[in-house]
């Protein structure tokens, strides 16, 4: 009898033990992403029972699908870069720099499509020009983007001479119903391509050569050379991939109001590298995943309307977005060492 | 039969530094040849320029007879020489497959990654050659949690898996253990024993001495001497290598 209930216990028991393995394998190895998810999820929680009218409604959603977007199309990529252990900082100016191709591009053909695609185009350019710099000279790619910071900004000036530029015709153009549109009066197109980038990256990052070697650069520069790895022609490629994802944020941001202002893309530095490292992406290289970032986004994107809702000046927003960056910068510090 | 690979006349500098000059090497088809130096003999130097890493300023290359020119580290792959560096150059942070794949994943046409193969595989690795029996180790798990003796299995078995027939291993017993290094010069044996070739660097001249069937002695940039070890005593060689460290010359 005795033998018997230990017999058919036992397989329930591996079984469970097994179970329990597995979860606990799984929850090392996204530690990082169920941190933030968690961070996240509180966050909203709170938010919805402290501010119901608020966040209760539809609006504030349509309205995070509208804005979060803008930086989070350009974060998923940075994070490819920081993961490889380089920066870019000139991201805000590209964005510019490709609305003033958009804007030759429009001015002489008159169509918006021309106009978007040599934005996309111009982004890329630039972003290779980073690249180039980087690979080229050897600068750190800290300092040079820097400088391409204001080199971009400084072509966007020279160019259009610091004035704004409106085109109230593209409104009604299909091209920009699918980038900015919206559909049922709620889901906002920008929000769709944020998920299309975002799968796009995590693909290329996850079940691609070049992602296993950005990783592979991040961590370990030396090993990726000495295993025949392209380091320079990776790093290159990741600074025009960052170049391309801006134009694309800059073009759907000019959309929105159907005008460039000169100015695009200032303040969007903070956002998008926040984002990127409220995800868990290391700054040293190595590790970091698009899920975090993604979800970096919009615990960014919540804070504001979320204080704003619950009666908190606008001072606040700063005081509350830099108590939130640390903490969860230094909660993924905590849980790599704890798992590790 | 042609020499596996056969180095003329390889001189390199790097800025002012004259690394290698009149450096001339050659490996047999089933030879170990030991290459002993002391620090800045020009020994890792040399290594990476016969895995393409670095390219000499002068001289020549056969592989199998054959002159090879602009050899780069996937060509000296397709060569069929693979490297265990000094550095091991694994990436710690990444998972034990990608290590074993770093650089050369299974890839389609377009370079998406066939990640179930090469999980299988590394699996598969871990069995019969790397010697993981522990449950805790998958071919998830990150390279920064291993001892250095399982560190080196993994560089090993790595450059066992894609069938090279010259093997380069570069102070392989650094940071061993007794029983690791005894299994390494097994390893070394082993190659031996498979018909193909190495060439085996390290300080240590007892463990040169013991696998190598030939020796040379590399000193200030140049080949100082190579003595085939059936011809000499280890007290010798010892002793050949204690005046060249002081006098640069072998007698």
């Amino acid at each position: 009898m005795t033998l018997h209930t230990e017999h058919s216990a036992s397989p329930r028991m591996e079984q469970s033990q097994e179970l329990s393995v597995r979860l606990t394998r799984f929850a090392r190895k996204n530690a990082s992403q169920l941190g933030i998810l968690s961070v996240f999820i509180i966050m909203v929680i709170v938010f919805v029972f402290t501010a119901p009218e608020t966040f209760q409604s539809k609006d504030i959603y349509a309205s995070l699908m509208f804005s979060v977007p803008l930086y989070g199309i350009v974060a998923l990529p940075l994070t490819m870069v920081i993961i490889a252990g380089e920066m870019d900082l000139s991201f805000g100016s590209i964005m510019a720099v490709g609305m003033v191709g958009f804007w030759y591009a429009y001015d002489a053909t008159n169509s918006i499509e021309i106009g978007f695609l040599v934005c996309l185009v111009t982004g890329f350019v630039a972003g290779l020009i980073n690249g180039l710099i980087v690979v080229g000279f050897g600068v750190p790619s800290l300092i040079a983007t820097i400088g391409m910071m204001f080199f971009w900004r400084g072509v966007v000036q020279v160019t259009i001479e610091g004035s704004m530029k409106t085109f109230f015709e593209a409104r009604d153009s299909t091209l920009n119903s699918i980038l900015v549109g919206e559909t049922n009066g709620f889901w906002e197109h920008e929000m769709f391509w944020m998920i299309v980038v975002a799968i796009l990256v995590w693909v290329i990052l996850n079940r691609h050569q070049f992602g296993a070697h950005v990783y592979l650069i991040g961590d370990n520069e030396a090993s990726a050379r000495l295993m025949g790895v392209n380091v320079n022609r990776t790093r290159i490629m990741l600074f025009a991939s960052v170049g391309l994802a801006s134009a694309f944020a800059g073009a759907m941001s000019s959309l929105q109001l159907s005008t460039f202002f000169p100015t695009l893309g200032d303040g969007q530095l903070m956002p998008t590298l926040s984002s990127v490292f409220l995800g868990g992406t290391s700054v040293f290289g190595g590790t970091g995943t698009i899920f975090g970032t993604f979800l970096g986004c919009f615990v960014f994107g919540f804070i504001k309307p979320g204080l704003v809702a619950l009666g908190l000046t606008g001072y606040w927003t700063q005081f509350i977005q830099g108590s939130v960056i640390v903490a969860s910068v230094a909660m993924h510090i905590f849980i790599q060492r704890r798992v590790e | 039969m042609a020499h596996r690979l056969e180095l003329r006349d390889i001189h390199k500098s790097f800025g002012e530094v004259q690394s290698l000059h009149d450096v001339n090497f050659r490996v047999e088809q089933n030879e170990v040849v030991g290459l002993l130096g002391d620090n800045g003999a020009g020994k890792s130097t040399l290594i990476k320029i016969i895995t393409g890493y670095h390219q000499p300023d002068q001289g020549e290359m056969y592989f199998n007879g054959e002159l090879v020119h602009d050899l780069t580290v996937p060509k000296a792959r397709k060569l069929g020489v693979e490297t265990v560096y000094q550095e091991r150059a694994l990436a710690d942070q990444q998972t034990l497959w990608r290590n074993i794949f770093l650089g050369r994943e299974i890839k389609n046409a377009m370079g998406f990654l066939d990640i179930k193969k090469m999980r299988d595989e590394t699996h598969r690795l871990m069995v019969e050659s790397m010697g993981f029996t522990s449950l805790a180790v998958t071919p998830d798990s990150v390279i920064k949690t291993f001892s250095g003796g399982e560190k080196q299995g993994v560089a090993i078995t790595r450059a066992l898996y894609f069938e090279a027939d010259l093997i380069i291993l570069d102070e392989p017993t650094m940071g061993l253990s007794l029983e690791e290094t005894r299994k390494l010069l097994e390893f070394v044996r082993g190659i031996k024993a498979a018909g193909k070739a190495a060439v085996f660097i390290d300080h240590n001249v007892f463990h040169v001495y013991s696998v190598s069937d030939r020796v040379v002695v590399l000193d200030r940039g140049t080949v100082a001497g190579e003595f085939m070890t059936a011809d000499i005593t280890l007290d010798d060689l010892m002793e050949k290598m204690m005046r060249v460290a002081q006098t640069g010359s072998l007698d």
